[in-house]
């Protein structure tokens, strides 16, 4: 009985994920013709710069976002229920504007004759060169990014008892201590979940890099769009790149998820 | 004279939002002594607790320490620990870690760690729960953490907030007992908050008792048990039988066309007051020979003895504790010797029907077992 409900999903995980999966790998080790080949993947290496870049911004992006989130996170915990689930819907607003338009939006705000640069030309300064470059990349990026990191943060702060760090207030520890010695261990797991969700999708976004990047500023994303449906058509890089792509996270995945188990693995071999 | 007392509260007020929670409390607490703020849920026992471990602000008024005030001392700062309602002891950590947590704050050299750790293990009785998780604990294993984990810093105050509320009767009689031991053993102040009006007479030195933000009394637990200033306290305390009554002249009491010789003057005559006496003070006597009359509405057995509901001509229900027994629908006498009658002011405010009380615990009876 429970195969026969679980059959419809196992025929949809095939053929949307397995199958998908299966052509990448072929097509990655295969040239035009068909004929395997080692070519594609070795051609990957001419772009390490691409791929490290897109490593550095995400990475840099995430560090942004949990910064930001973290506070905000806490905060938001620790306001009473009804003010919790405002603050909760004003995070997730935004997300329910199409990701597209958002990243529209920031470009006529960060243009030269855009409105930011209006505003400071008004009290005499700019223009400055805000789109096109690194840092719009990283804003664009935190900026859609940021309500998966206040989410599972948010989760898991608000498990924790005000009676939890009261008690470390009154065994001597000030702010930072409790901050180091009671939050984060506690919180690590929404940390390590809000890191994955907002890493992965930045390391391989294409979109936000292409309009605020510029074409200056390319990311694995956007090697891999070229690739498939840009001028350079060639499926068998692409997938070599995907397939790279994916082992990288995959390898980032297994490091975070190490972490957050590190410590019930400790007490369950005690 | 002022080095005596190592905690003064002058006139704290504290309101959240509309409800003013604390109306003004004065209390000097001497030190080495064990206090207890006693009072039904919402009498502020907690709000001044926290106030002393300086997680609250009072709104007005002034808390002093050892002679300073310590009103924006924020709780890291103060010489005061506390031990949790619900332990709120550290998930993450292991038993040793969690006591240790405090000492490690304050850096404390290893080796001192390792011992006080362990003294203090061993004073609450868990030697060898060192590397235990806090989760795998029993709750009553998890308050000797909790106690291990606030006396580890040797405090010169220890607050406790109805520490033993979670655990079963067994277990908090123990526990009530060793902690009794361990202060007087560890030469410091407690105190301590409970409804449990047992709890509060077995273990403090000083009892405090709370209502609506009030102090209504301070005493030792036997002045607050035979000389309750007010019908709350003596409600409160134990169980009463509270009656209206009259204050003909000093020495005199009327209830129901009746009067009594008591002991008290200094009433107004005529005065209105409540009179106050406890069941077990009421002596069944032959019918003929009582002060006044009733009839035996229904008969509880509470172990130790029988409680009898006894409706008298007047209309009150009497509450009687005796060792003898007589049967429901029997006429009876009672007597009540005049010492044994405490005359009250009549309190201003119309006491609330509902009282929240601890249910006696060696109450074994159809009736205590229905409230549950």
């Amino acid at each position: 009985m429970r195969k026969a409900v679980a059959a419809p999903y196992l025929v949809w995980m095939a053929i949307f994920i397995v199958v998908p999966l299966g052509l990448i790998v072929l097509f990655a080790f295969t040239d035009s013709s068909g004929a395997f080949t080692l070519d594609n993947i070795a051609q990957v290496g001419q772009y390490a710069g691409v791929i490290w870049r897109s490593i550095l911004l995400s990475a840099i992006s995430t560090v942004i976002c949990l910064v930001l989130a973290y506070p905000l996170a806490f905060i938001i915990s620790r306001k009473q229920e009804n003010q919790q689930r405002t603050f909760l819907m004003l995070v997730m607003l935004p997300m329910w504007m199409n990701f597209l338009l958002r990243t529209y939006a920031w470009m006529t705000l960060l243009e030269k004759t855009g409105l930011i640069n209006r505003l400071l030309g008004l009290i005499g300064l700019g223009p400055f060169q805000m789109i096109n470059t690194q840092g719009a990349v990283v804003l664009g990026m935190v900026y859609n990014y940021i309500p998966y990191m206040i989410l599972p943060l948010y989760s898991v702060m608000v498990k924790i008892e005000p009676h939890i760090i009261e008690a470390a207030q009154d065994l001597g520890a000030d702010n930072i201590s409790v901050l180091w010695k009671v939050l984060i261990p506690l919180s690590k797991s929404g940390i390590v979940t809000g890191i994955t969700m907002v890493f992965v999708p930045a390391a391989s976004t294409f979109i936000i890099s292409k309009m605020l990047g510029g074409g200056t500023n390319l990311m694995v994303g956007d090697l891999i769009e070229m690739q498939f449906l840009g001028n350079a058509y060639n499926p068998n890089l692409g997938s070599a790149i995907s397939l790279l792509l994916m082992i990288l996270i995959l390898i980032c995945m297994f490091v975070m998820k190490s972490i957050d188990t590190e410590e019930e693995m400790e007490g369950m071999l005690l | 004279m002022a080095e005596q007392y190592i905690i003064r509260l002058k006139n704290l007020t504290k309101s959240f939002e509309d409800t003013r929670v604390l109306k003004g409390i004065d209390l000097d607490i001497r030190d080495k002594e064990f206090v207890t703020f006693l009072g039904p849920s919402g009498c502020g026992k907690t709000t001044t607790l926290r106030i002393i471990g300086g997680f609250t602000e009072p709104d007005a008024g002034d808390v002093f320490f050892e002679g300073k005030r310590i009103n924006h001392l924020p709780p890291y700062k103060r010489q005061v620990n506390t031990v949790f309602q619900r332990y709120a002891l550290f998930p993450h950590l292991d038993v040793f870690e969690n006591v240790a947590f405090g000492l490690r704050l304050t850096k404390t050299p290893e080796e001192q760690i390792q011992k006080r750790v362990a003294e203090m293990l061993g004073l609450v009785n868990l030697k060898g729960f060192q590397t235990r998780r806090v989760e795998q604990l029993s709750g009553g294993q998890q308050q000797r953490v909790a106690i291990a984990r606030a006396l580890v810093n040797h405090p010169k105050v220890l607050l406790l907030d109805e520490p033993l509320g979670a655990l079963d009767l067994k277990l908090r009689k123990e526990m009530q007992a060793e902690l009794k031991s361990i202060q007087q053993r560890m030469g410091i102040t407690f105190i301590y908050v409970t409804h449990d009006q047992e709890e509060a007479l077995t273990m403090s030195d000083t009892i405090v008792v709370m209502r609506d933000g009030e102090i209504q009394q301070i005493g030792t637990p036997q002045d607050i048990y035979n000389e309750p200033k007010n019908a709350f306290v003596a409600d409160f305390i134990g169980e009463s039988n509270i009656v209206d009554a009259v204050m003909p002249e000093d020495k005199t009491v009327t209830f129901g066309g009746k009067t009594l010789p008591c002991v008290d003057v200094g009433f107004e005559p005529g005065e209105a007051v409540d009179m106050v006496i406890r069941p077990e003070d009421l002596k069944v006597v032959p019918l003929e020979e009582g002060q006044f009359t009733g009839k035996v509405q229904r008969v509880i057995f509470k172990g130790v003895h029988y409680e009898m509901k006894v409706l008298d001509d007047t209309g009150f229900l009497w509450t009687i504790h005796s060792t003898i027994c007589e049967d429901a629908g029997q006429e009876i006498g009672m007597r009540v010797a005049p010492f044994d009658i405490h005359i009250m002011k009549k309190m201003k405010k119309r006491r609330k029907k509902s009282k929240e009380k601890a249910v006696s615990g060696e109450a074994v009876s159809k009736e205590v077992e229905g409230k549950k």
